[in-house]
């Protein structure tokens, strides 16, 4: 295929990129040619789509179905302030125009699935995978094996975070790293978890330069490697990551349709934080305030310490979850217990714990303290 | 054989350290080390079977031990054993 030529425009705008060596007038034209799709305009996807349109990424692509929150600002630069509201497609879309009115940009604001993925997906020659949830990590690997295209991975958690290509040619697939993903619940969301903001920008332009790396041929890609990054420690080591060849996807080759990943990772819900259906009994902000007021409940916050400093509930015992079953024996059995957290996640697996310890009289406050704060104390503060 | 055993920020809290000695003449005798010090990261370590999870990979140096005989890898003295379990943060 011929590649496209520059304009006079482009070749003054890139021109710190022409007179590199390795990357030069040819470079630029590659990089002009490429279509590359990114999933999510997160985090990751903010320095990825940033940087991409920046360096001249011609054809852009994002799936996106969020909207942006106040929450996000703290890490996702490609939205602002005032785009809070509106979707992230939308903002996405305003702020790559700025940067790079060259780029063609097509954008799917919709959830990625198995019905939808393989059609987006082999309109492009990279996918960068920027998600934030298991189904989507091992939707995005099985699709791209199976058209062939590389997938340009990396994963954050608190301080920490992962980088690697996949899926080249010849190169291991994500199954090769994780063949199975962790139960639902148990690797807490960014949205529990916290995360520092810088963190994203350091994983995502490592992805960014591996991606353009990949479209210039040039240098060592990470194809076979796993970086790993430890921001506190200021720590990155690279470990090998072999081609499993028992490996569904890309080595026995089993797998040769998207399958349902859902129930692969066992969870109900895809996108933001995971909505894991615990089963267990509830009671609503409402009624458990009314309750506290009578003296016919105890609310037990298994919250973090630091949390409790943002917004509490009133007469709580404190028992941070992963103390919960070596303090077991500070609470009442002949009580009915309510356990409390942020958003209920964390609350719902204490009261499995305190059933599978014996505890009849439990239920876990839906919602947590953001719905506590929606319905019972507005005078303090979400997080 | 002494060997030191490296965990992320997520399991570090159940052990009360980043990094610490343990030993063993096998990666699975490394890991039963730290198990029996630190009981609550032994299970996010392996199964109730005492084998490892699919979702958390274990590094010996810098080779993955799926391929080197699993926990029954054998260690060399002052080896590194770095755990690196599934995150999906983005």
């Amino acid at each position: 295929m011929e590649l496209p030529t520059l304009t006079h425009e482009e070749i003054l705008r890139y021109s710190r990129h022409l007179i590199l060596p390795d990357v030069g007038v040819e470079g630029q034209r590659k990089l002009k040619a490429a279509r590359v799709l990114l999933i999510g305009a997160g985090g990751l996807g903010s320095p990825l789509a940033l940087y991409l349109s920046a360096a001249g990424v011609g054809h852009i692509g994002i799936v996106d179905f969020d909207i942006v929150d106040v929450t996000n600002l703290q890490r996702q630069v490609l939205h602002g302030t005032s785009d809070v509201g509106t979707s992230k497609i939308a903002s996405a879309r305003k702020r790559i125009a700025e940067i790079n009115p060259h780029v063609e940009l097509t954008t799917y604001e919709t959830p990625l699935n198995s019905t939808n993925a393989l059609e987006i997906f082999k309109n492009y020659d990279i996918v960068v995978d920027g998600t934030d949830n298991f189904p989507t990590r091992y939707l995005v690997n099985d699709a791209c094996v199976l058209l062939g295209i590389p997938n340009v991975y990396g994963s954050i958690y608190r301080f920490e975070g992962q980088a690697s290509v996949f899926a080249t040619q010849d190169g291991p697939c994500y199954r090769c790293l994780y063949p199975e993903p962790p139960p639902p619940g148990l690797v807490p969301s960014c949205a529990e978890g916290g995360v520092l903001g810088v963190l994203p920008g350091l994983v995502g332009t490592l992805q960014a330069t591996e991606t353009i790396k990949l479209i210039l041929g040039i240098g060592e890609s990470l194809a076979g490697r796993l970086l790993l990054i430890d921001a506190l420690g200021a720590h990155f080591r690279t470990v090998k990551v072999r081609k499993d060849p028992n490996c569904p996807v890309c080595g026995t080759h089993e797998i040769t349709t998207l399958i349902d990943y859902e129930q692969f990772c066992g969870s109900p819900h895809v996108g933001g934080d995971p909505k894991v259906s615990f089963n267990v009994p509830e009671i609503t902000p409402t009624d458990a305030a009314a309750r506290l007021a009578k003296g016919e409940i105890d609310i037990v916050d298994v919250r973090e310490p630091h949390e409790l400093q943002i917004a509490k509930y009133p007469k709580v015992t404190a028992i941070p979850l992963g103390q919960l079953v070596d303090r077991i024996a500070e609470l009442p059995l002949d009580r009915d217990l309510v356990l409390a957290c942020r958003s209920g996640v964390r609350s719902a697996k204490a009261v499995q714990q305190l059933q599978a310890a014996g505890f009849t009289r439990v239920s876990n406050l839906a919602g947590g303290i953001l719905r506590w704060i929606d319905e019972v104390d507005p005078s303090q503060p979400k997080y | 054989m002494p060997a030191t055993l490296f965990l992320p920020a997520i399991l570090a809290k159940l052990a009360d350290a980043k990094q610490f000695e343990v030993s063993g003449g096998t990666v699975g005798e490394l890991v039963s080390d730290a198990a029996t010090r630190f009981p609550a990261l032994g299970t996010r370590l392996r199964n109730t079977n005492g084998e490892p999870y699919a979702f958390v990979t274990f590094y010996l140096n810098d080779e993955d031990i799926r391929f080197h005989g699993g926990f029954g890898a054998k260690v060399s003295d002052g080896d590194e054993l770095t755990v690196v379990p599934a995150i999906a943060g983005g």
